[in-house]
């Protein structure tokens, strides 16, 4: 249970990145409005009142409106559906019991003291239940014990061998291709020359997932881009169809911001709406996967069941989709207002 | 209030549509220009509401120099000048509520003052009965007054009208005058383009005529009697019904 929050966490972050994106288009335009807005007051009452406005113009074209929301809403599904494939991936591999186990082996330059002392701090960390640190007589009695090499060992009159940490790690806190990236971390450290999971399928676990997380951001930025285009140009020819109201708009004094803001609440509308049926399609799709699954667990003998959207999964999607829509037609009315003038 | 030096204005096509042009119109004056058609006096308004740069010299208005203006500064320019334009330029598919209510819109007034304000200026003009309807199916006079409450609705410091009578019979272009003289005596700035020498003449106020895009007047020659008798501003509104109970556009 613990660990799959764990994951969660981590895909959202990844997630973030490409949201970032987006609401940063979103809080440039809040800069660049506000000393536009300056002297102009628009209370919140009326922003709210033209919020809705704006959806009862998108009703009014049911079908154009529903076309590129169902546009958005596949887009969306798409990276939505493996962030959640991602985490039962990791989910599965939280299904391990016990602990798990790394080993740091040192710097050769690295003393037993040093080594006492790093063990001593990395127990500190979250991460970590114990450290042990292993002097290099104490590595060598190890590996002596653990290996046939005996034989070999006993040629060489000093001993190769480097001081050594051996952690043990908490999966109650975090999944265990999280504390496999954590491991990674420890490569770093200057100490430590060579990191490792004893584990040898949660290494290959965390490479799959690593790649496939690389691969969902890739596609989650593509399809953001999809996104934003589609937005952008459905904006761009509902701007061309209101020329006529946009120049006289500006001919009675309105400013930039006040022309952009009912195109930014259709984007935002669009986003809204694209997101909502993202979901809803993922849903749709564990439902039609859950019962394939069940039974495919229950042949290898495990009670396993498909997780489903976490609440920042939702929450996530809703705001990327709010996020893209916006910058989609702020875009588009960005690039298309300067054009029109009143004649 | 209105400052033209050394005006000049040549469109792309090359055509010289104003050269020369010095004239000043103070704060609270009213003022016709006149001239036939081709002289330049819609071209002269389109400088003041910034719908056209000049190619040559200054125009001050309100204190905004129009020639050196930036494109973030236009906004808050027209927010101070009613303008009523020959093709009214009216969105036809709101409602003549939604038209007179733009300029309040924009400026942020709270919903009470919009519906007030909005029906104040309709009633000035006679067209309260009209408030639902969309412009298209309104008479080309009624769209022309529908024009006037949005100019003065927001009661700007100066309003410029061009041909605001081209459409209207006699009788209605002298009360529509009135209307004009009315904001003027309020305090307005008014500046009046009209080819209708007759009406202008008969109106007795100051006069620039435009011709082949120069003015021939230019020290103008101002008759210091105000409006005639028939046309004095005591009449507060067009409208006879809510002359009583609207008693003009007192800011
Ligand atoms: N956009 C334009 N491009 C080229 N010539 C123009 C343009 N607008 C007006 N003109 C010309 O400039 C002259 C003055 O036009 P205008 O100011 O509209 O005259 P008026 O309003 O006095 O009838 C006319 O000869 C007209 O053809
Ligand atoms: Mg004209």
């Amino acid at each position: 249970m613990a660990a799959k929050k764990g994951a969660v966490k981590k895909a959202a972050v990844k997630k973030s990145a490409v949201k970032r994106g987006a609401s940063r288009g979103v809080s440039a335009q809040k800069a660049s409005a506000s000393p536009v807005l300056a002297g102009v007051k628009v209370d919140s009452m009326r922003r709210a009142q033209m919020l809705m406005y704006s959806l009862g113009r998108l009703t009014a074209q049911p079908f154009t409106t529903a076309l590129i929301i169902a546009v958005v809403g596949v887009a969306l599904a798409l990276p939505v559906a493996f962030s959640v494939l991602l985490a039962n991936l990791d989910e599965a591999g939280a299904r391990s019991d016990g602990r798990v186990q790394a080993s740091l082996f040192l710097e050769e330059r690295i003393s037993d003291e040093r080594a006492t002392t790093l063990a001593v701090q990395l127990e500190k960390k979250p991460e970590v239940l114990a450290a042990r640190a292993l002097s290099r007589e104490q590595s060598l009695t190890e590996f002596r014990e653990l290996s046939d090499f005996d034989a070999a060992l006993a040629l060489l009159d000093e001993n190769p061998l480097p001081a050594t940490i051996i952690l043990s790690l908490n999966d109650q806190i975090q999944s265990p291709t999280a504390l496999a990236g954590f491991v990674h971390e420890l490569q770093r450290l200057p100490e430590v020359e060579v990191a490792q999971l004893d584990e040898l399928w949660l290494q290959r676990l965390f490479a799959i997932v690593s790649l496939l997380k690389r691969a969902a951001l890739l596609i989650a930025i593509m399809l953001g881009v999809a996104v934003t285009i589609v937005v952008g140009t459905t904006i761009g020819l509902e701007i061309q169809n209101r020329r006529d109201e946009i120049a006289v708009t500006k001919l009675v004094g309105g400013t930039d911001a006040f022309i952009r803001r009912p195109f930014l609440y259709s984007g935002l509308w669009y986003g809204l709406g694209g997101g909502l049926l993202a979901i809803v399609l993922v849903f749709i799709a564990l439902f039609a996967l859950g019962g394939p699954v069940n039974q495919l667990a229950s042949l290898y003998g495990s009670d396993y069941r498909l997780g489903g959207l976490s609440l920042l999964q939702f929450l996530g999607t809703l705001l990327a989709g709010a996020g893209l829509g916006m910058l989609g037609s702020w875009l588009a009315v960005s690039r298309q207002l300067k054009d029109i003038q009143p004649d | 209030m209105i400052e033209f030096q050394q005006v000049r204005k040549r469109y792309a096509n090359g055509h010289e549509a104003l050269a020369n042009i010095n004239f000043t119109v103070e704060r609270g004056e009213m003022a016709f220009v006149t001239g036939r058609s081709g002289a330049g006096k819609s071209t002269m308004l389109k400088l003041l509401a910034l719908i056209e740069r000049p190619s040559d010299g200054e125009i001050i208005v309100n204190g905004h120099q129009l020639n050196k203006i930036t494109p973030r500064q236009i906004p808050s320019y027209r927010r101070g000048v009613g303008v009523i334009f020959q093709d009214h330029k009216l969105l036809n598919d709101r409602t003549v509520f939604d038209n007179v209510a733009l300029p309040l819109v924009i400026a942020g007034a709270p919903h009470r003052e919009i519906n007030r304000r909005v029906q104040a200026a309709l009633s000035k003009v006679d067209l309260l009965s009209k408030l639902r309807q969309n412009p298209g199916s309104l008479s080309t006079g009624e769209q022309q007054r529908v024009g006037i409450a949005r100019a003065v609705v927001n009661k700007p410091p100066l309003i410029l009208a061009d041909e605001p009578t081209g459409n209207l019979d006699p009788e209605l272009s002298l009360e529509v005058m009135r209307l004009f003289a009315n904001f003027n005596h309020i305090g307005a700035t008014v500046l009046i383009v009209s080819h209708d020498q007759l009406l202008v003449e008969q109106l007795g106020q100051r006069r620039l005529m435009l011709h082949e895009g120069r003015l021939k007047n230019a020290p103008m020659v101002r008759t210091t009697g105000g409006l005639p008798p028939g046309v004095a501003p005591a009449m507060p509104s067009v409208n006879p019904r809510s002359a009583g109970r609207n008693p003009g556009a007192k800011r």
